[in-house]
């Protein structure tokens, strides 16, 4: 198990009658990016707090980097850097005072203290905004000030909840290249995030988290195989091309009412290319194509035993 | 690091953040100081000449009121400036920092502790401008010797750690600051209903054993006679021990609040 920055068996929190967490069980091999993927309220935050010391598990074994949890959270606490959900940055001082006192509680010298804070700084684009007070900076800058402050300790193992979430489209682009380059340097990533878009653009291995529960575990492409609903839809006007469509496509599934064909398909660009190919080999043209591809409202449907997964309204066109 | 270097280390680095916050935002600091300077010439100029007839035999002088006043005040003083440690731990503890300062590597008592050594700082700077205040308008300490005014100076301290604690307490069970500065504000009430203002025996005779007995008028009466050399009596020990006391029982809540889970 020494490979293992993370391993939990059987973690259990419930606040009073509520479970939180009900027994469950992670491995995250060293220099990976896991992702706790769920909804709100699944506990990917109770779990994140459990794992870097904040809160005290009911139940459950835990060593992360190799240090017991329960017997000795001082060690826990030296090997990890926690950035949680809500900025964990003192807004009252300035983003350079903020760092310099990281740099001090990590037991820097001054000189390697200064240095450090204005390495991420630089690093993190926030040099020319050292100076003001972190009360006054976006979200985006915000989160980024909070990871910087991660890093001054240089930790082995990084817990992100949530990095992305209320951050514009810029932003979160360019948290995802920063979280990317952490795993460069062998460092570990825990996240959590309620969007299957950011576990599979970032991390090596996912765990679907619902209701406590850890509903499967693996590579992106390994859920998304258990997740049926990705498929094309072609609609059309013309009753006459519809006919000719769904015989030229026996597989697909008919919906007469409105004149829509569903193709199973990941999306991927191959598997488009050849239905398109045989649309036009049997010479018809659809009025609109549409790419369906699985989000995490199918993930919970298919893994949670909810049915519905066809017809979902939301539509991602590529 | 020994556990010891790592506490000094620590709490250090906290403390010089809570002063880098009290340096940047002195508002509240020096509105917790308008109070008792408030009080303080209220008390001398409005009320100052009829109460002074009452202390003095009928009568009225003024200078004989701010010497019996001055002592209450200052502590008064440090009543009212841990009413802002209170507001400032509360507000403290609703920032995501605190969170990450619980994962961190470092001594787990530093984050209180940083309060708490700053909070006796501002204590200590705001009796001093009070006092510079009460001397300002009169007020003259009669033949204090030297060992005298240390001893005042550390029951000042002692009282102002005392009251510190508490009010550490107070923080980290309100929910915001709102409810800090509510829950603190017995601290600076309590001054009224001892002998700050009014001696003992010209209270009504069922509440004289109540203000006799809390924490402000021993206090008061051990300054008072250190100060002004009237008798201290049983005062001195009392004070000493009420001080103690509130350290202890501020040190234990504090501690266990803070070491609790947070929600």
């Amino acid at each position: 198990m020494t490979d293992l920055a993370i391993a939990a068996n059987g973690l259990r929190k419930s606040y009073g009658d509520k479970t939180v967490l009900d027994g469950i069980d992670l491995a995250v091999p060293e220099g990976t990016i896991f992702a706790l993927l769920g909804p709100n309220g699944a506990g990917k935050t109770t779990a994140v707090k459990i794992l870097s010391t904040l809160i005290t598990a009911d139940a459950g074994e835990t060593r992360v980097g190799g240090h017991d949890l329960a017997a000795d959270p001082q060690a826990v606490r030296a090997a990890i850097g926690v950035t949680g959900q809500f900025s964990a940055v003192d807004g009252l001082i300035t983003g350079e005072e903020n760092m310099l006192l990281m740099a001090d509680l990590h037991h820097l010298s001054k000189r390697e203290g200064r240095r450090v804070a204005a390495e991420l700084l630089e690093r993190f684009d926030l040099t020319e905004a050292a100076k003001k007070p972190a009360s006054t900076y976006s979200g985006g800058m915000k989160r980024r000030l909070d990871i910087a402050m991660t890093l001054v300790g240089s930790p082995r193992i990084i817990f992100l909840d949530e990095p992305t979430t209320g951050l514009d489209p810029r932003s979160r682009h360019t948290m995802w290249q920063i979280i990317r380059e952490l795993v460069t340097d062998g460092v570990t990533v825990l996240l959590t995030t309620q969007y299957l878009e950011e576990a599979d653009e970032l991390a090596d291995r996912i765990a679907v988290l619902n209701d406590g529960k850890i509903a499967a575990q693996g590579s992106a492409e390994e859920l998304k195989r258990l997740i049926p609903g990705g498929h094309v839809r072609l609609r059309f006007t013309d009753p006459a091309a519809y006919q000719n469509a769904t015989s030229a496509l026996p597989e697909a599934s008919r919906d007469d009412e409105s004149l829509t064909l569903q193709i199973p398909s990941d999306g991927s660009q191959r598997e488009l290319r050849s239905l398109l190919d045989r649309l036009d080999s049997a010479g018809i043209e659809a009025d609109e194509l549409t790419v369906h591809t699985p989000d995490l409202d199918d993930v919970f449907f298919a893994l949670t035993g909810g049915t519905g997964i066809p017809n979902q309204p939301k539509e991602a066109v590529r | 690091m020994s556990s010891l270097t790592l506490a000094i280390r620590d709490s250090t680095t906290m403390l010089r953040r809570n002063l880098l916050h009290a340096r940047r935002y002195p508002s509240l600091t020096l509105n917790l100081l308008l109070t008792p300077i408030m009080l303080l010439l209220l008390f001398v100029y409005i009320f100052g000449g009829t109460f002074s007839a009452g202390l003095n035999g009928g009568h009225a002088d003024r200078s004989v009121y701010i010497a019996y006043i001055v002592p209450g005040l200052l502590l008064m003083t440090i009543g009212s400036t841990v009413i802002g440690t209170a507001v400032s731990v509360s507000n403290d503890m609703t920032e995501g920092i605190i969170a990450r300062f619980r994962t961190m590597a470092i001594h787990r008592g530093s984050v209180i502790i940083g309060h708490v050594i700053g909070s006796v700082l501002q204590c200590v700077l705001s009796v001093v401008l009070v006092g510079a205040v009460a001397v300002a308008i009169g007020f003259r300490s009669t033949d204090a010797t030297v060992l005298e005014w240390l001893a005042a100076f550390a029951l000042l301290v002692l009282f102002a750690l005392a009251l510190t604690w508490i009010a550490v307490g107070m923080g980290l069970v309100s929910p915001n600051a709102e409810a800090a500065s509510n829950n603190a504000m017995p601290l600076i009430l309590l001054p009224l209903l001892s002998s700050a203002f009014v001696p003992l025996h010209a209270m009504p005779g069922w509440f004289q054993p109540i203000a006799e007995y809390q924490p402000f008028t021993p206090a008061i009466e051990t300054l008072r006679g250190l100060l002004l050399g009237t008798g201290i009596g049983h005062n001195g020990w009392l004070a000493v021990a009420w001080c103690l006391g509130l350290t202890v029982l501020g040190y234990l809540w504090s501690t266990s609040k803070f070491n609790h889970d947070p929600k």
